[in-house]
């Protein structure tokens, strides 16, 4: 192959860029300047690349793509190993199209200590990248623990006044999932001898012998469902959310959340095919109870990052209910979904960044009458608003579309009780864009605050342009996931039906009844 | 391809205007709208003569929008008639409420996106009427609904206007709920969300069942009634009909087109659309059938009460609506359609009357304080006249053919629910006719009761506004008349085209023709009485409208409440879910999960070693570096017991 180590590239640029951040030398404010531009061209420059893996990227297999592999612990048959398929491309690339510009919404209110804030976004930048590509299951713990140091580091030292409080909870949490993930990583590495993801996935099933197999499941479970979060193991969310710096919660509910996802699709749906079958309908109730639960909570938040914060939960059951449907539109639904909500989330954080910078409040009620003053502000917020409640043409709604087409196949009852989450997202979300942009300005501060200035506006722009391409042409992102979702899914059925479980199938049996 | 240019204009018109609309001024933004959109209109005319009229076959556009596995969805339009009478109307209506705007709207400070929002409406209306598929016939039905969220909300100043707007929003999406659940059977069932494959499998699926909720249910039955649960929220039905009377904190206009003629009709449009699943599904065709004539009755009812004039056009609307549903559930779809037409034009034009009053009023809406306008506004006020006898369904207007062809139909039907709507809108007739009087009378006639001021500067509408009256004027007076035949006369079959499915034989239509005599006569004899007992009530004996309110006093206050509709929901809906999400918050999150969770766990680990509060310094990254610490340790041990162990 002619792609030079291209994953590898991508993924270690950032720390490359950081070195150099390192290396600045002078006063305070040109290593502040400096480390700035470093690393928005060290992470423009990533994002370049990445495009390239998308290009060289071809659409139509199944398989593993642009694989590199080194040995590295040779003894243990550990290598590293590199390489992306149809379901991990695409976050590789949210990874390095939210950096910089999360890094560009840090360009002025991130005052102190310039060099290590920046320094620590591109090493996280690497270890996200990583995440998504690494093919060897060492490598991906690694990479998987390693982007929470940088996190931690990032809430803890320019968060808010809770930060530490935020910090322990989350690292209680992710902690009793990691080390469980691990011990789990580590059987399947003896009941396969093998850390190469690739080679797990290819063998024939069973691979894992069923009776373990509920006891994997549950060890990846803990970890991921942390980091998806689900309910009950959510409460972290808010609080790291309201805690971290605007860059940070960008990061956070764009890419970080997604790696719960990612997991459940790379490791306990195929690896463990008959435990996720068995396993369905306790994530069901989990995911129903989350969009249902955490919707309804939203509703009385008061802080718009908490608020935001839940809505991402429920947006979330959504993914899991999707993953654990099985069906091919709810697997693609879910990565869609994961996608959309990694780019409106995102955007939405930094729509709450911008009137956080001019008043230093995320109070609700501090705010109201905003489109008098901001317009801009007003008709963008607008549009990340309406992609968070689905509306068709956003983003939003594909994902959510055929997640819900997916799970419909699987449970009716499931669908309906999911689909009550279209109502309640809206109340939430048009309730707070009610109180916060619309109505008089009676706050006297308010009379004085500036619109977008063209900083602001060029972060949005291409956001915007996302959301509404992947809602009127969402076809360049499900030609590419296709493939390997179909193969993921018949590998599915096969191990499920292969273990003596009945798919129901409901739409063939319907039909067959109907021609008789 | 001309036919999309009718469809996208309005959309070029709305994006152009949005993104320079407030750089170049008003008159360029009315220009950039109003113009595209008269274009749109001439060509919706041409699209109705040549699809109607000279039954010209219209080859169907696809372009892949998104596919996963069995599930193939296209950008992809119909022209069939249905469409061509909806997209006529539409852009016929919009483009009378584009110009009306023009002077209605003169003195806001937001022209711009006053007209941008409105040509973006009209657009998705557009999409609506002409999508091939169910998920674009979504796409349209979710737009018109943001726009009209945007609209009624466009004072965004007023508290009022602003809980109108949400209402309206999460009211629809109530309903929306249903019709996306519909679509998801119907992907389930027929394995495909395109109209002709869908309506090609119908036949087959009638009558088999499969696992609803865990219940074997009908099939059809189940997905056409969750698909009009979506129609009941656009169309203002009852049960989810209490965000129309609000939506009217928007702008007149706004409710001359969005909530009268089009949108609302959507409903309608939607069952008629789908009717070759309909008529398959009889049980679903009765639930249409109640609702519709409940709302009829009970929508005309608070007609009989309200004050505020645009608010008694809006239960109108409703109670309109409820007609054409019932017309639907007996089966008679083209009286439907031929209702919606006519309706359009005598509603937008009652509406747009009512605006050029407010307008002339200084903006007030109650009529209490209104009377004697006729001498200040003579045009407007024979322009309400003609819209009014529509509505009341006088001989030889618009509403005349359309209602009386309903109600023969539902009396045709001779099922038990036919007649129950039939003698139902017989009440509704009287009671429509009543109450638009009583506003004529409230209105125009008798001494003023506004202000000397607001009275004094009262005064007719300017020629921009009045003008589009007229032409819908002329709807009113003469689209009932002239489409008779057409739509539900003799030249029905060749018309229709085969764009609606009518299994009765002979059709309902037909049947309606020969109801006995008295049965045509009755819908204007009691249009005729309820007039004069308006008359009576407000012209010749202004006292007794009080006496009787009195004589009925809990009547009365049940019917001028609203029936307590909007009293019971926040009772058992929005205050439970506020006091819900903050229970599970405050109790749910804080105490259980978080007490028995991390907060526990800090407080045992806190008692367990006092002395590491001391390590508490602030700091985060000292965690960050612990567990980092944590993490390599675990590791290594892990690697150095597992598999050093077993390596050896």
């Amino acid at each position: 192959m002619g792609n030079f180590y291209l994953l590898s590239l991508t993924t270690f640029l950032p720390l490359v860029g950081a070195a150099f951040i390192l290396a600045i030398r002078g006063s305070e404010e040109i290593v502040a300047r400096n480390a700035r531009w470093v690393a928005l061209w060290t992470t423009v420059v990533t994002f370049i690349l990445s495009l390239f893996v998308w290009g060289t990227f071809d659409a139509g297999q199944d398989g593993f793509q642009l694989v590199e592999e080194f040995a590295w612990l040779e003894d243990l048959g550990i290598s590293y190993r590199m390489g992306v398929d149809g379901i991990s491309i695409f976050f590789v690339l949210l990874s390095t199209l939210l950096t910089p510009l999360a890094i560009l919404a840090s360009w002025t209110s991130i005052k102190l200590r310039v060099r290590e804030y920046m320094i620590a976004f591109l090493v996280l930048e690497t270890m996200m990248v990583g995440t998504f590509c690494a093919l060897d299951t060492v490598l991906f713990y690694i990479f998987f623990e390693a982007v929470l140091i940088p996190m931690y580091i990032i809430i803890g030292v320019w968060g808010g006044k809770r930060r530490v409080y935020a910090s322990f909870k989350f690292f209680l949490y992710t902690l009793a999932g990691s080390v469980l993930m691990l011990v789990a990583l580590l059987v399947i590495w003896r009941e396969t001898g093998s850390t190469d993801i690739a080679a797990i996935l290819a063998q024939e099933v069973p691979t894992i012998a069923a009776e373990i197999q509920p006891w994997l499941w549950f060890a990846f479970f803990a970890s991921f469902a942390v980091k998806m979060p689900m309910w009950p193991v959510h409460t972290w969310l808010p609080d790291a959310h309201v805690e971290a710096p605007t860059a940070g919660s960008v990061i956070l509910a764009g890419v970080l959340l997604k790696m719960g996802g990612y997991g459940f699709l790379r490791f306990s749906l195929p690896m463990l095919p008959v435990a996720s079958f068995d396993f369905a309908p306790f994530i069901f109730a989990l995911s129903v109870i989350a969009v249902i639960y955490t919707s309804l909570v939203a509703l009385a938040q008061e802080d718009m990052k908490k608020l935001i914060a839940y809505s991402s939960v429920a947006h979330m059951g959504f993914v899991t209910l999707g993953i654990f449907a099985a069906t091919r539109q709810g697997v693609e639904g879910a990565i869609f979904q994961m996608l959309s909500h990694g780019i409106v989330s995102a955007a939405l954080f930094l729509v709450v960044g911008v009137v956080y910078d001019r008043m230093h409040t995320r109070d609700i009620s501090r705010y109201g009458g905003l489109v008098e003053r901001m317009p801009k502000y007003a008709a963008i917020f607008m549009v990340f608003m309406l992609a968070s409640v689905g509306l068709p043409g956003t983003s939003g709604f594909i994902g959510e579309f055929l997640v819900l087409i997916g799970v419909f196949q699987v449970s009716s009852l499931v669908a309906l009780l999911a689909a009550t989450g279209i109502i309640l997202g809206a109340a939430y979300m048009l309730f707070m864009y009610r109180r916060v942009v619309f109505g008089e300005l009676r706050h006297a501060d308010l009379q004085n605050i500036t619109d977008l200035n063209w900083r602001e506006v060029a972060i949005f722009m291409p956001l915007i342009a996302i959301v509404l391409w992947l809602g009127l042409f969402p076809q360049a992102i499900l030609n590419v996931t296709g493939p390997a979702v179909e193969n993921l899914v018949v590998n599915y059925e096969a191990a499920v039906e292969a273990a003596g479980r009945t798919l129901d199938e409901a739409p063939d049996v319907v039909l067959d009844e109907a021609s008789e | 391809m001309f036919y999309l240019l009718a469809i996208f204009l309005p959309l070029i018109g709305a994006a152009m205007t949005g993104a320079f609309g407030n750089r170049l001024g008003n008159r360029p933004a009315q220009m950039m709208t109003v113009i595209p959109m008269l274009l749109s209109a001439a060509l919706g005319c041409l699209i109705l003569a040549q699809v109607g009229f000279a039954h010209r076959e219209i080859e169907t556009v696809a372009i892949n929008w998104f596919s996963s596995g069995a599930l193939e969805v296209s950008w992809a339009f119909r022209f069939d008639t249905l469409t061509a009478v909806m997209v006529f109307v539409v852009t016929m209506v919009s483009a009378m409420v584009h110009v009306y705007s023009i002077g209605y709207m003169a003195h806001d400070p937001h022209v711009p996106r006053f007209m941008a929002y409105l040509s973006l409406f009209t657009f998705f209306m557009l999409m609506l009427v002409s999508a091939d598929n169910f998920v674009q016939m979504f796409l349209g039905w979710e737009g018109v609904g943001l726009s009209s969220y945007l609209l009624i909300g466009f004072w965004y100043k007023r508290e009022t206007a602003n809980a109108a707007a949400i209402k309206a929003f999460v009211v629809n999406r109530v309903g929306d709920f249903g019709f996306l659940l519909g679509i998801l059977g119907v992907f389930l069932v027929f394995g495909s969300l395109d109209f002709d494959q869908v309506f090609a499998g119908s036949p087959d699926i009638a009558g088999t069942n499969f696992n609803f909720l865990g219940f074997e249910t009908d099939i059809l039955t189940t997905i056409c009634i969750l698909l009009f649960i979506g129609a009941m929220g656009k169309s203002a039905q009852i049960g989810l009909h209490t965000w129309l009377p609000d939506a009217m904190e928007g702008p007149t206009p706004v409710s001359a087109l969005i909530h009268a003629a089009t949108m609302v009709t959507a409903g309608v449009f939607m069952v008629a659309r789908l009717s070759p699943m309909f008529e398959y599904a009889p049980i679903a065709l009765a639930v249409v059938t109640v609702v519709g004539a409940t709302t009829a009755f009970f929508a005309a009812t608070i007609g009989l009460t309200q004050t505020d004039i645009k608010r008694v056009i809006a239960y109108s609307t409703c109670s309109q609506l409820g007609y054409m549903f019932f017309a639907i559930g007996v089966g008679a779809y083209p009286a439907a359609i031929f209702h919606l037409m006519t309706h359009a034009f005598f509603k937008a034009l009652l509406f747009l009357g009512a605006g050029s009053v407010i307008h002339g009023m200084s903006d007030e809406q109650d009529m209490r304080k209104m009377g004697g306008l006729w001498s200040k506004m003579r045009v407007t006020a024979v322009l309400m006249w003609v819209g009014s006898l529509a509505l009341a369904g006088m001989p030889f207007f618009a509403g005349y053919y359309s209602k009386d062809i309903i109600l023969e139909s539902a009396f045709a039907a001779h099922t038990g629910l036919g007649t129950y709507a039939f003698w139902v809108g017989i009440a509704a007739a009287a009671m429509t006719a009543f109450y638009s009087w009583r506003l004529i009378f409230m209105t125009f006639n008798g001494p003023t009761r506004a202000d000397a001021h607001t009275y004094d500067h009262a005064h007719e509408s300017p020629p921009v506004m009045i003008a589009p009256l007229i032409v819908l004027a002329l709807g009113a007076i003469f689209s009932g008349w002239l489409g008779f035949e057409y739509f539900v006369g003799h030249e029905m079959e060749h018309f229709w085209n085969g764009s609606i499915l009518m299994l009765g034989e002979p059709d309902i239509i037909e049947a309606a023709h020969h109801v006995p005599e008295w049965v045509p006569l009755l819908p204007a004899l009691v249009g005729v009485a309820g007039i004069a007992l308006a008359f009576l009530f407000y012209k010749m004996m202004p006292t007794l409208p009080a006496r009787v309110a009195g004589g009925f006093g809990f009547v009365y206050r049940f019917v001028f409440n609203k029936w307590f509709f909007d009293e019971l929901y926040e009772k058992i809906f929005i205050r439970p879910a506020f006091r819900l999400g903050h229970g599970l918050w405050k109790g749910g999150d804080g105490q259980v999960i978080d007490g028995v969770g991390p907060d526990g766990v800090a407080a045992g680990v806190k008692n367990l070693a006092a002395g590491a509060v001391r390590l508490q310094t602030g700091y985060l990254y000292h965690y960050a570096f612990a567990m980092l610490i944590g993490v390599v340790g675990l590791v290594g041990w892990y690697l150095i017991t597992v598999f050093g162990g077993g390596a050896g």
